[in-house]
């Protein structure tokens, strides 16, 4: 294909011609010899990367993340971090003359008076909602798969800790206009601080400069939104795709596709084209949202005056399980020694998200000391070949959904005519209850699924071709499944057992890891011991033999077949078409 | 000078001497009642004017009220108890014009079936009809009267009227309506509804009756002026352009959450699976 070095670019019978040389060339030999990126980038450029859909969910958030930056910038250009009180004076009719502070000035100037302000201020809030959405199902995604275990459990971390930065680089930059609804929200944190038992009202003065609002929360959010926490995600960014470059893609198991290797398609030009366009599909979709659908009118909402609400104070998404938790606790509060302990806030707003967050960075962690296993993995696991894990995380999900529909029982109970208080009491039952339905659910649903799986590796595929016999009975053929299928099928590991060792050894000594080993060994026989395993060999075999006997006994039939039976699966059909006659 | 003086003695002099006669206590009780009750008519804080109604127009106000209202409300509108002590429907003595005005002209009365509160819907009398029930109920007792056309006319607003309206409403509606007027949930399945076309005269009625859960706004809560400026708001922002594109219900960040996750998600996932589907090295046929 290439022309450029001069060489011919066919072997056909008219001589060559050489063309001139490139610019390009020198141009990039002064480069490498300056920079020595030639031998990284030829390894780099051509690096292999499996395809599939749900790996490209990560690259939302990546994406949506370079959108945060773009239009963050120019944001920056014209917002005023400042609680300094002003008389607005712009084009917005409804609040001229009113008092407010220089923050919601600015954002009032950014929406009305600067060219493509309002679109540059949605497409950045979209962006963000849609920043932390992708975070959450490319996490599920590595969890359901499996793709966080050995060697990648540091990488799980630190996607757990770009969720937590995300989360909370969201929560100041929803802080920073102060609207009504920011300064509510400022509010409501403020409380959550000062429910933490004696620290809490020196975290609150500290973080407000004395009392709420003061006039330093907003510029220091404002330090903390754009250096702090982007500087922290860009870092963790590319940590996080460092290693992903460093422990190569995982990929699900195939014909071909081992341990060792990676099968896809190159960085050049394959996936360099998917992924560019992709960014600008990401770009483009909001874009269009900006363009289109509302997000925080702030100019609705009017400056913050802490004497006023608006109904529908909500967070933005992400912190709306909290919220929920928040919302359905029943009022516990302890007065002791002229204290009072506000266990109504300070455990579903701080205990609960911290506990939770601890929960999911361990996760690989909890799985992998259960199971004992210690090998690397490569190859992904459907998530119903682990069904304990894929029910432990769908149960994390419906505690966590239904925390979130708690956030917002008031929209719930104006939209659907529900009373808000059997809202209410129906979640303080619901998160306790469901997760656990849900678990069970899962787990057996996952276990028939492989159940399933088995019986068509072991008893073919139905084909669809209904066999009268001799009887006249009538029965389905089953058809062996194509090869390539069956070895993806069979392609993951036997489940082990953790058996813990004798509790007594030779001599008589007890072990001294044995009250560890005997609860591992009964979390690993919960974990593990119904699963369905992939059939023995023996098994397969038998199976095989079976089929043969079935041919054979058809083979009597040969040649005399009644129209439509030789769509057995097992002849040549090419080119035969069903009898119209009857 | 001299002249009055000489006068005001005269009179002194009369009134003391028959300060002893038999008819000057009750005289004076008379008129010390006669005097607080004017000055209490003319001065009190209620504004309880009575327009003398046209007495045929109450009398069809009563026909209507005993076919439609009484079986909820008593025959005589004073209000009928359930056994357990509750109300089933209340006294309508006393609430004056304006809620008939409000309660029926917005299709919440007559309610069609029993709940938590009474929904909006088409009203079902018509203008003469609501103006005859409301001249009965205003006949029962003093109560706000229906405002004139001109105390809730906003056509003439400000735009520092529109703004003041705007710390109004702020200050003492969104807590329940929610910051666009698009409405808010309150406990036991109960509700502020939405103001978006709303009438201004209902609007008025609303803040002065304080209908179903809303609290009453009076005139010394909120001025006339005030009510006024609050309505200019409301209808300023009816008809000012959603600067941001779709208000997705102008519910806050629920509905926001939702549609990130519907669109946003739902769209680039799809793309995801798209730009999957078509790998490089298959080529799709042409079809």
């Amino acid at each position: 294909m290439s022309s450029s070095n001069g060489v011919a670019p066919t072997n056909g019978t008219r001589p060559a011609k050489a063309h001139k040389p490139s610019k390009a060339g020198p141009a990039a030999t002064w480069a490498d010899d300056r920079l020595g990126l030639a031998s990284m980038a030829k390894k780099n450029l051509r690096k292999v990367f499996p395809d599939h859909w749900s790996f490209m969910l990560g690259e939302i958030a990546l994406w949506s993340f370079v959108v945060l930056l773009l239009t963050g910038v120019f944001l920056t250009l014209w917002f005023r971090p400042s609680m300094v009180e002003v008389v607005y004076d712009g084009s917005y009719d409804q609040l001229r003359g009113i008092h407010m502070s220089e923050a919601y000035a600015s954002s009032l100037n950014i929406s009305f008076d600067v060219r493509a302000g309002l679109l540059m201020r949605q497409m950045h809030h979209w962006a963000a909602m849609v920043f932390v959405a992708s975070m959450m199902i490319h996490l599920l995604r590595v969890f359901f798969t499996g793709a966080f275990r050995k060697p990648r459990e540091l990488n799980w971390v630190i996607g757990s800790l770009l969720l937590l930065l995300g989360t909370l680089e969201g929560f100041t930059g929803y802080s920073l206009p102060d609207d009504l609804l920011s300064g509510t929200g400022i509010r409501a944190a403020d409380g959550f601080m000062k429910s933490m038992p004696v620290v809490g009202t020196y975290m609150s003065f500290f973080l407000f400069g004395g009392e709420f609002p003061g006039d330093s929360i907003i510029p220091r959010l404002y330090t903390v939104h754009v250096l702090l926490i982007p500087g922290l995600l860009l870092a963790l960014i590319a940590a996080h795709m460092l290693l992903l470059v460093y422990h190569k893609h995982t990929q699900w198991p195939g014909p071909g596709r081992t341990e060792q290797n990676v099968v896809g398609f190159p960085m050049l030009p394959v996936y360099a084209a998917k992924a560019g366009g992709f960014f600008f599909v990401v770009f483009g979709t909001l874009a269009l949202m900006g363009g289109l659908m509302s997000i925080n009118p702030v100019w609705r909402f009017g400056p913050y005056n802490p004497a006023e609400v608006t109904a529908g104070s909500q967070p933005d998404w992400y912190m709306g399980w909290p919220d929920g938790a928040l919302r359905i606790m029943p009022g516990l509060e302890t007065h002791i020694w002229g204290v009072t302990l506000s266990w109504n806030v300070f455990l579903p707003i701080i205990v609960l998200p911290g506990l939770m967050f601890t929960i999911l960075m361990m996760l690989p962690f909890i799985e992998a000391w259960i199971t004992g296993d210690k090998r690397e993995h490569h190859l992904l696991q459907r998530p119903r070949n682990a069904p304990t894990r894929t029910a432990l995380m769908v149960a994390l999900m419906t505690f966590y959904g239904l925390m979130w529909a708690a956030g917002g029982n008031d929209i719930i109970a104006l939209k659907m005519r529900l009373s808000i208080n059997q809202i209410t009491y129906f979640m303080r039952a619901a998160v306790f209850v469901g997760p656990v339905i849900a678990f069970l659910i899962t787990r057996r649903w996952c276990i028939s699924l492989q159940r399933h799986d088995k019986e068509v590796l072991l008893h073919g595929y139905e084909s669809g071709v209904i066999m009268r016999d001799a009887q006249g009975g009538y029965s389905e053929k089953h058809l062996p499944l194509p090869l390539d299928r069956a070895y993806t099928l069979t392609a993951r590991d036997r489940d082990e057992v953790f058996v813990p060792e004798t509790a007594v050894d030779g001599n008589g000594v007890p072990s001294p890891s044995n009250r560890k080993d005997r609860l591992r060994a009964k979390l690993s026989a919960y974990w593990y011991g119904s699963n369905i395993q992939k059939p023995t060999l023996a098994e397969l075999e038998e199976s095989h033999h079976h089929t043969e006997i079935d041919v054979a006994h058809e083979a009597p039939l040969e040649g005399h077949a009644a129209d439509g039976h030789q769509f057995d699966g097992r002849h040549d059909v090419s080119g035969e078409e069903l009898s119209t006659k009857h | 000078m001299r002249l009055t003086q000489k006068i005001s003695h005269r009179i002194a002099g009369r009134l003391s001497a028959g300060r002893r006669s038999r008819v000057a206590a009750p005289l004076v009780l008379v008129l010390g009642l006669l005097v607080t009750g004017g000055m209490y008519a003319a001065l009190s804080p209620a504004s309880a004017q009575t327009r003398t109604a046209d007495q045929d127009l109450v009398a069809k106000g009563r026909a209507l009220f005993l076919v439609g209202c009484a079986s909820c409300h008593g025959k005589n509108a004073e209000g009928i108890t359930t056994v357990k002590g509750g109300q089933y429907g209340p006294s309508l003595i006393g609430v004056g014009a304006a809620a008939v005005d409000f309660q029926v002209g917005t299709g919440r009365m007559p309610m069609a079936q029993p709940g938590p509160q009474a929904l909006r819907k088409p009203p079902v009398y018509d203008d003469a009809e609501i103006a005859a029930l409301a001249a009965y109920v205003a006949s029962l007792g003093p109560g706000p009267d229906i405002p004139a056309a001109s105390e809730y006319d906003v056509s003439n607003a400000s735009t520092e009227d529109i703004a003041r309206g705007g710390e109004f409403f702020r200050t003492n509606c969104t807590a329940c309506h929610n910051f666009a007027g698009a409405g808010g949930a309150l406990p036991r399945g109960r509700f502020a509804p939405s103001l978006q076309g709303v009438s201004e005269k209902h609007l008025y009625e609303a803040m002065l009756t304080g209908p179903q859960q809303m609290p009453v706004f009076g005139d010394q809560v909120l001025t006339p002026q005030d009510k006024r400026q609050i309505i200019a708001y409301l209808k300023k922002n009816e008809e000012t352009p959603n600067y941001g594109g779709f208000t997705l219900g102008s519910l806050g960040p629920v509905s926001e959450g939702l549609f990130a996750w519907l669109v946003g998600i739902g769209s680039l996932v799809g793309a995801a699976v798209w730009i999957a589907a078509n790998s490089a090295r298959s080529r799709r046929k042409q079809a």
